[in-house]
């Protein structure tokens, strides 16, 4: 059985109707991931043990039958830089190596309670810094869909071993574009959800006010069966949603229990798009979007209006500016949120004696063991909080970000969602990105708003390029409207097909043949 | 020499008893085993994050209140960047830009004169863990225990002129934090500690001579001696044509002197900005209203209660509100007694004795009002002596014994049986031929030797005066005849 022939809503129903047990779902899942991911490099952890272990209690659940989550028994990667109580979680940073947190994030234990298999941790770029998944300090990460391309990043493990098929879920986390543009590149689809509505409890920080965790799934309807499992308010977090009259939360259950209905039924007909107002913005048309990209944007753009939606054109100022300003607050907040690796309490630390002072052997255990994109960050954002300083470049940052939150919020009074493309090209060759860093920076152009803003942002594979690599839109929608959001992401793709293209298997063999690259770590436990 | 005027500010840090830390539910404890009262969140891992107890903004908010300050409705926290070892997350959770309270005052009595002391701001901010260091095998150790206790910083504006005015603004302001309850300011727990700004002007000047700050003193007295110590550091300093270096000193109590610890070029640059994990406190014009409702009787309004309805005079209401536990020990006996100034003097007579004898605080006896009134009142209508008084406070306080069955069981009521008195004396006359022989010759000192005598006799338990009075009767008989 090809496990990458069903989405996780088909096996969730399978899995229910006793069609395929979670063991045996497990040992596909274990199967495929030692078959290619040593070529592949999605995973940092595995833990096939624990795998087989969280399988039996899922077919326990299922068996049972009590008040079972449509996520029992299905496998589901992790991005390692969430934390798993027991499972070694490294933000793939040298920095971090051998931690083991003693405690789980939150996201991480409401998966255990609804009965998904934890497979394993999956790779990134380090602490999450980049858009390619190369600067990992253990490997690089390959797109599946050409083994010559960056499966983009940060949440770059994640994305490859979803469409790679190791697994049919998993997380990511999106300060950036983290979790949308590896969808893009890798032919998914992932949602950024609106900020607050996700604990951040556990989530290892890059910048506090823009992070956030989100499913990363072949379809919609995927995406929300995890969504609406993870989502919530967590007292643990200061800064997520306030759910008083429970509306929000009976929200998420009509997304849940609609998707299943529909999948039982085989029938997602009642998730439309018709009437929906999409506003385009005209500054998007600027940026030097691949050709193939502005193509299957313009089709993408008729499709829906033959779904019955309503497509304008808006003005969207600032655009140009966000870029700076996302990566002078993002910058800010890293440099104080990566302080606490000082190789005191846990992580790294220096081989060498002969430093000094507390000084020096603070200045060795952290340019030892982090990388070159995360120090440079962290001095960006040091530089951009000094005295004298602050007012020009953060407080500034922050204007800026007010201006465009106002500016989006204005437009989604009168429209339902913003359409855009994920990035302005398919994905890069590997080696490539991180000798031009400014581009690559300037890269997440369409995807940072959402963080900046905090609104929901979802990516939409809608075609591909002359070589066949994947192109994604965005759909951004309002705030705490993630629901509408995956609803019209399940309704576009009942009328498009590009979510059902599956990459071939030739690379993935020949790779593995090759022993062309990847060492996975071991489970600690 | 030109006169100088010491100018002084004080950056106080008081260590709330809320019961738990400020972003975590860990217990807020003094003395524990090392790292047993930590969690992820105050131990900064990857990951954790702060949420505000609410209890600590509550006890800032009485000590806005009690301290006068006006209250910022939308009070946020800001990261205070620095690398320590005792920094876990190497940031402290801090206000900066919108501090709890602001404009703030206390008045104080120095010599005959009321002075405001102006407050700049009071802000909250999480306690640093300790650092333990070794030097048998110079090795340094973290507790992260005291990670995340919820501290006040005090700032008080540079109008202090002498150290005696700064005590008395530190015994006042830790008088007011003990009565509201917000914290139980040990000094030699660290729960109240003090940074003093320093500087020197000649007198008439208007503007501020350079300033130090000086840190590590570990009670009121070693605060008083600094800065005496550093002004007149500076002062000779300047008669010798030398300039003050703006610098943070460190107070070195064996030495009892203070030594520089960085200069002003190398101070941090803290990077303050709003920590984008908390958000902002909002505090309505309600909690306000509830917290002020519910806030105690402050110190001074008790002291002029105390004088002007109780009859106490100055110094006895003084020492009365000089603590909670006393002033309420005070209240509670006189309910009973109704008798403020003979309570009073019980309390600053026998209590101040036992405290001195324990070596303990006056507040820290355990004194039940119940029995101490009972004594009281005993004593006072003739139940009991007050040598016998003594040894029943004694063992209330030691055994929590009740005064009236322990004065039954030990037989301790005073005797007034004259018949008994008069035996009594004629036997120790004859017993002391030579002292009444003393008396008669007019050496009337012997009269305390043979009264002494008799209440020996009797146990202690005489009445004093009929027993002194029988003495000088029988006496005088003997010289009469």
């Amino acid at each position: 059985m090809d496990l990458r022939k069903f989405s996780a809503s088909r096996l969730a129903v399978m899995l229910s109707d006793g069609k395929i047990s979670a063991s045996e779902l497990a040992e596909l899942s274990i199967e495929r991931i030692n078959k290619i991911d040593s070529g592949l490099g999605a995973f940092v952890t595995v833990d096939e043990s624990g795998i087989r272990s969280q399988a039996l209690q899922a077919d326990a659940l299922l068996a049972a039958d009590k008040n079972r989550s449509p996520l029992t028994g299905l496998p589901l990667a992790i991005k390692d830089n969430i934390s798993t109580a027991g499972i070694r979680t490294t933000c793939a940073s040298k920095m971090l190596a051998d931690y083991v947190p003693p405690y789980s994030a939150t996201v991480v234990e409401k998966l255990r309670k609804s009965g998904a298999v934890i497979a394993g941790k999956s790779n990134l770029d380090e602490f999450a810094m980049g858009s390619t998944t190369e600067t990992s300090a253990w490997h690089i990460t390959r797109n599946p869909w050409s083994y010559e391309h960056v499966p983009g990043g940060s949440s770059g493990g994640s994305a490859a071993a979803v469409a790679a098929g190791l697994v049919p879920l998993a997380l990511g986390s999106d300060t950036g574009g983290s979790i949308r543009q590896p969808c893009s590149y890798c032919g998914l689809t992932g949602l950024k959800p609106t900020y607050g509505t996700v604990s951040r409890y556990g989530l290892i920080a890059y910048a506090s006010s823009l992070d956030q965790i989100g499913p990363i799934a072949r379809t919609s309807a995927d995406c929300a069966l995890v969504y609406t499992e993870i989502a919530g308010t967590d007292g643990r977090d200061s800064t997520s949603m306030i759910d008083n009259n429970g509306n929000f939360s009976r929200k998420l259950g009509k997304l849940k229990d609609d998707v299943m209905a529909a999948e039982r039924a085989n029938d997602f007909s009642g998730f439309s798009l018709a009437g929906k107002r999409i506003a385009v913005p005209k500054a998007f048309a600027g940026y030097e979007l691949q050709q193939e990209t502005a193509e299957a944007l313009e089709q993408a753009i008729r499709v829906l209006e033959q779904a019955g939606a309503v497509i304008s054109e808006c003005e969207l100022p600032l655009l140009e500016e966000s870029i700076p300003a996302y990566y002078l607050i993002a910058s800010a907040e890293a440099s104080a949120n990566l302080s606490r690796y000082d190789g005191v309490q846990y992580g790294y630390r220096t081989a060498r004696s002969d430093y000094a002072d507390l000084a020096e052997f603070y200045s060795l255990n952290r340019a030892e063991a982090l990388g070159p994109e995360v120090r440079t960050r962290i001095m960006l954002g040091t530089f951009a909080l000094s005295s004298g300083y602050y007012d020009a470049w953060y407080l500034k940052a922050q204007k800026v970000r007010r201006l465009i939150r106002s500016r989006y919020n204005e437009i989604l009074t009168e429209y339902d969602f913003i359409l855009g493309p994920t990035a302005p090209r398919t994905a890069p060759l590997l080696g490539v990105s991180l000798d031009d860093p400014l581009a690559m920076y300037l890269s997440d152009v369409f995807t940072v708003g959402a963080n900046l803003t905090g609104l929901p942002a979802l990516a939409l594979p809608c075609g591909f390029d002359n070589s066949g690599l994947p192109i994604g839109l965005q759909l951004t929608g309002r705030a705490y409207a993630d629901d509408e959001l995956l609803r019209a992401g399940i309704a576009w793709q009942q009328q498009t097909e590009f979510h059902l293209a599956l990459p071939s298997d030739k690379e993935a063999e020949s790779a593995v043949a090759a022993q062309l690259s990847g060492v996975r770590g071991e489970v600690e436990s | 020499m030109k006169s100088y005027e010491t100018v002084i500010g004080l950056e106080v840090h008081v260590e709330l008893s809320t019961r738990s830390k400020i972003f975590c539910s860990c217990p807020v404890s003094y003395g524990e085993e090392p790292n047993t009262k930590c969690c992820p969140v105050c131990m900064g891992l990857p990951g954790a994050l702060p949420v505000l107890n609410r209890e600590v903004v509550e006890y800032a908010l009485r000590t806005c209140l009690a301290v006068n300050c006006d209250i910022n409705k939308l009070t946020r926290f800001d990261r205070k960047n620095y690398f320590y070892p005792d920094l876990p997350k190497a940031y402290q959770i801090s206000q900066l830009y919108e501090p709890i309270g602001r404009d703030g005052w206390l008045e104080i009595q120095a010599g005959d004169l009321d002075k405001r002391i102006r407050i700049h701001e009071l802000h909250m901010e999480e306690d640093a863990g300790k650092l333990l260091h070794d030097p048998w095998d110079d090795q340094t150790l973290v507790d992260y225990n005291r990670c995340g206790v919820p501290l006040l910083e005090i700032v008080s504006e540079p109008d202090l002129r002498s150290a005696e005015e700064a005590l008395i603004y530190l015994e006042k302001l830790r008088s007011i934090l003990q009565f509201i309850d917000v914290s139980d300011c040990r000094m030699q727990e660290g729960s109240l500690r003090a940074d003093v700004n320093v500087s020197v002007r000649p007198i008439g000047s208007e503007e501020f001579g350079t300033r130090t700050e000086m840190k590590n003193m570990n009670s009121f007295k070693a605060i008083g001696r600094a800065i005496e110590k550093e002004s007149r550091r500076q002062i000779e300093l300047i008669e010798e044509g030398g300039a003050i270096r703006q610098e943070t000193r460190r107070w070195d109590e064996n030495k009892d002197a203070s030594f520089p610890m960085r200069s002003k070029e190398d101070a941090h640059d803290y990077r303050y900005f709003p920590d984008p994990d908390l958000t902002p406190v909002l505090i309505s014009s309600d909690w306000i209203e509830k917290v002020r409702e519910a806030l105690p009787e402050l110190p001074q309004d008790r002291r002029s209660r105390y004088i002007l309805e109780l009859g106490l005079a100055e110094y006895e209401a003084d020492l009365m509100v000089s603590h909670p536990d006393l002033s309420n020990l005070f209240e509670e006996t006189v309910k009973l007694t109704d008798k403020p100034r003979e309570t009073a003097s019980w309390i600053m007579g026998e209590l101040l004795q036992l405290s001195k004898d324990k070596s303990c605080e006056l507040a820290e006896l355990e004194v039940e009002p119940k029995a101490f009134a009972r004594i009281i009142i005993m004593t006072a209508d003739g139940t009991i002596n007050r040598i016998t008084a003594r040894k029943v406070l004694l063992a209330a306080i030691d055994e929590q014994v009740d005064p009236e069955e322990y004065i039954a069981k030990q037989g301790l009521a005073m005797i007034s049986d004259t018949s008994l008195l008069e035996q009594t004396v004629a036997q120790v006359l004859a017993d002391n031929p030579a002292s009444v022989e003393d008396y008669r010759k007019g050496k009337t000192k012997v009269t305390g030797f043979l009264v002494g005598q008799s209440m020996r006799l009797l146990g202690g338990k005489a009445d004093p005066q009929l027993l002194n009075k029988i003495v000088l009767v029988k006496l005088d008989n003997i010289v009469q005849n």
